[in-house]
């Protein structure tokens, strides 16, 4: 079967402007998101990676505009969105929909749940609103709530239920792609699981694509077909998620990979410990962003950028942005302590 | 075996709210020996934080410890004056917070925070103190930090002040540092370098360490023996490895079920059903009932005490006492994770 492209993104650039100074200039800007382009097919599952700060979350609200993005194109199922109205965008929307982080932040705490619900529905015209009661229980039914759970409002409910009336809302209006900005970090592993799960559910029930952005890769590894590793702002690694997990290659990926503890106390507790901190992207490292905590970096990582680039070991569209993989893969590159370090 | 130094025995802490008595703490029991980790895992509001405050007393004026002893070298801390605590907290025992940001005060400079307490318990001048809040500062790796101790928190990224935090615990080479989930707010990177850095100055220093978290894999990677709490109670207890590989309780069993793992592909993760009960309406007989696979009527009408099994862990569970009549097949650990886990392994060996 042939893959449909659903969201292409390219070049996607989010800078924010520092203002500053006498008359409140723009001094300079925060790189949040440099350049950066990946597609998304239909009915997959693809997850952003990278600690804070690089730029994962801003990808997602890009994409929906929720910030208008600095510059790029973000084409969704043939519409090319950065160049629609704001009006043609609300009626866009109805197919990408998201789901926040913080269950508590992200319903309106003075609506009960079947206000949340409707409103989505009345703004999208999903369906006449005598039909809308019904459609809501259905809703409260597909993820797991009752029907007389329908008038309570947000505060009766424990966070787990919580992230559900938020995929309930994210459902109303049937949409296509749903953005799932850390959707699970804020909840406890038992009730994680169960939220990981009804995804995979609803994903197979309703043929969803999902945009999954994380920093759990236990959950990543999971829920994924494809992932994306970001660093400061741009796409260090892209792979479907075997290789990424299994034959991971850019430095950055081995040690993101390498520094979680696995719980298991009778496996070699050994971590490549990545030294420093992750730099500023306000005046992001040239070259490699990664070079300043790169353990293989060499002069050239210092003023080249490296581009994504496929080698004779990875498979299946498996990228990463490293000048030097083939030396690293053979050992003629080698670095003192990478892979060693026993913690 | 290493000498005990620490023995908790059924500790109770009662919150009085306007409506309620909630029983954070209700029945922890663990031995803490010297230079060893223990490790209090379990969700929010299974009371892991409250049993640490609880131990050295640092509970909010509604709380009141209700029960049990907490004895630190064989005299019970929870008869001590408020004086006497105070000579306890910071020197022989210290502890390290979650949210470095807001546990450091924001208005004081990293060194002033630091020489605070070496001023207070080992009677150095102000200079003196600084001097040592230098080499403190060195011995947790943060580079040059002659200058560092003068900076301000805001100056400082989240590893750094997690680092100024365990400089601050370790300045009166206390015997037993609590850290209360120390690497929750970081970063796996910078995760790794704090769990490392606990790591070595425990085995240079010889303290004992309580490590309360969340996470299974920080458990397993650093703990000897391991508490395992749920809803206020501690509900299995034991060595780190026994653990991990023959977990008993159901609810022990359930959490390991559900977590996703990023060495291993799993196909389903078995969630447990539910939610954690209100602590304000607790369940009548065992707390985890409600969501137990298992449960009998037994263990809804009558209460589980911490028991021993029969390789002397503790457990809290009627499918291991005499008086279980109930299936107890029904929880299976871990065979399909552990093929499903040799499957990845012979993928890749291919």
């Amino acid at each position: 079967m042939a893959k449909k492209e659903l969201l292409k993104v390219d070049g996607l650039k989010q800078y924010f402007p520092i203002k500053g100074g006498m008359m409140g200039r723009t001094v300079n800007h925060v790189k949040a998101v440099d350049d950066i382009s990946f597609t998304i097919y239909e009915g997959e599952t693809v997850s952003i990676v990278g600690e804070s700060g690089c730029g994962k979350s801003t990808t997602g609200r890009a994409i929906l505009r929720l910030e208008e993005p600095t510059e790029g194109t973000v084409t969704f199922n043939g519409h090319e969105l950065t160049s629609l109205s704001k009006r043609e965008m609300r009626k866009l929307r109805k197919d990408l929909q998201i789901i926040f982080q913080d269950p508590y932040a992200s319903i309106n705490p003075r609506q009960t749940v079947a206000d949340v619900l409707d409103e989505a529905m009345t703004i999208q015209k999903v369906l006449p609103a005598k039909e809308r009661r019904k459609r809501i229980i259905e809703l409260l039914e597909t993820v797991g709530l009752n029907e007389y759970q329908a008038d309570r409002y947000p505060h009766e409910f424990s966070g787990g239920q919580r992230q559900r009336i938020g995929i309930a809302r994210a459902l109303s209006v049937n949409p296509k792609l749903i953005i799932c900005d850390e959707a699970v970090s804020a909840l406890d592993v038992s009730i994680q699981a169960q939220v990981l799960n009804l995804l995979q559910e609803l994903q197979k029930d309703f043929k969803l694509t999902y945009l999954f952005i994380s920093h759990d890769l236990g959950v990543v590894r999971h829920i994924s077909d494809r992932v994306i590793v970001m660093y400061l702002g741009k796409i260090v690694e892209i792979g479907d998620k075997y290789s990424i997990f299994e034959n991971p290659k850019h430095p950055y990926t081995k040690a993101l990979l390498s520094a979680i503890p696995v719980p298991d106390p009778t496996r070699e507790k050994k971590h490549i410990v990545l030294t420093g901190d992750v730099p500023s992207p306000i005046d992001p490292p040239t070259g490699c962003r990664f070079h300043t905590r790169c353990p293989f970096a060499q002069e050239k990582c210092k003023v080249d950028v490296p581009e994504l680039s496929t080698h004779a070991s990875m498979i299946n569209g498996h990228e990463a942005a490293c000048h030097f993989v083939e030396e690293i893969e053979n050992g003629t590159l080698q670095a003192e302590g990478f892979e060693e370090a026993v913690f | 075996m290493n000498s005990v130094l620490l023995e908790v025995e059924d500790l109770r802490t009662t919150f009085y709210t306007d409506d309620a008595e909630v029983k954070a703490v209700d029945g922890v029991s663990f031995v803490l020996r010297k230079g060893k980790t223990l490790g209090i895992v379990g969700e929010s509001g299974s009371g892991k934080s409250i049993t640490a405050l609880s131990i050295l007393k640092l509970l909010a004026n509604n709380g009141k410890i209700v029960g049990g002893k907490v004895q630190f070298k064989g005299e019970d801390l929870l008869t001590y004056s408020d004086k006497k605590m105070r000579d306890i907290r910071g020197n022989a025992i210290s502890m390290i917070f979650q949210e470095p940001m807001t546990s450091l005060n924001p208005v004081f400079t990293v060194g002033q925070q630091i020489s605070e307490s070496i001023m207070k318990h080992q009677n150095l001048s102000k200079k003196e103190a600084l001097v040592k809040s230098v080499e403190l500062l060195k011995l947790v790796g943060i580079p040059s930090p002659d200058k560092r101790v003068k900076q301000y928190p805001y100056e400082l990224s989240g590893g750094m002040r997690q680092r100024v935090m365990i400089a601050m615990a370790l300045a009166c080479n206390p015997e037993i540092l609590i850290a209360d989930e120390p690497t929750t707010a970081l970063d796996v990177t910078i995760q790794a370098q704090i769990l490392r850095l606990i790591r070595d100055l425990q085995k240079r220093l010889g303290m004992s360490v309580i490590m309360i978290t969340h996470d299974l894999g920080v458990v397993a990677e650093t703990c000897d023996s391991v508490a395992v709490m749920y809803a206020g109670q501690v509900v299995e207890y034991s060595d780190v490895v026994t653990l991990f590989q023959q977990p008993k309780h159901p609810y022990t069993i359930g959490l390991m079920n559900s977590l996703p793992r990023h060495d291993v592909e799993l196909e389903k993760l078995e969630s447990i059903q539910g939610n954690v009960p209100n602590p304000k309406e607790m369940p009548l007989g065992c707390r985890f009932a409600p969501r137990c696979p298992a449960a009998t009527d037994l263990c809804r009408r009558e209460m589980p005490e911490l028991m021993k099994d029969t390789e002397g862990n503790d457990i809290r569970c009627w499918i291991y006492s005499e008086k279980w009549e109930g299936e107890a097949e029904v929880i299976v650990y871990g065979e399909k994770r552990i093929a499903e886990s040799r499957r990845t392994e012979t993928i890749l060996s291919d």
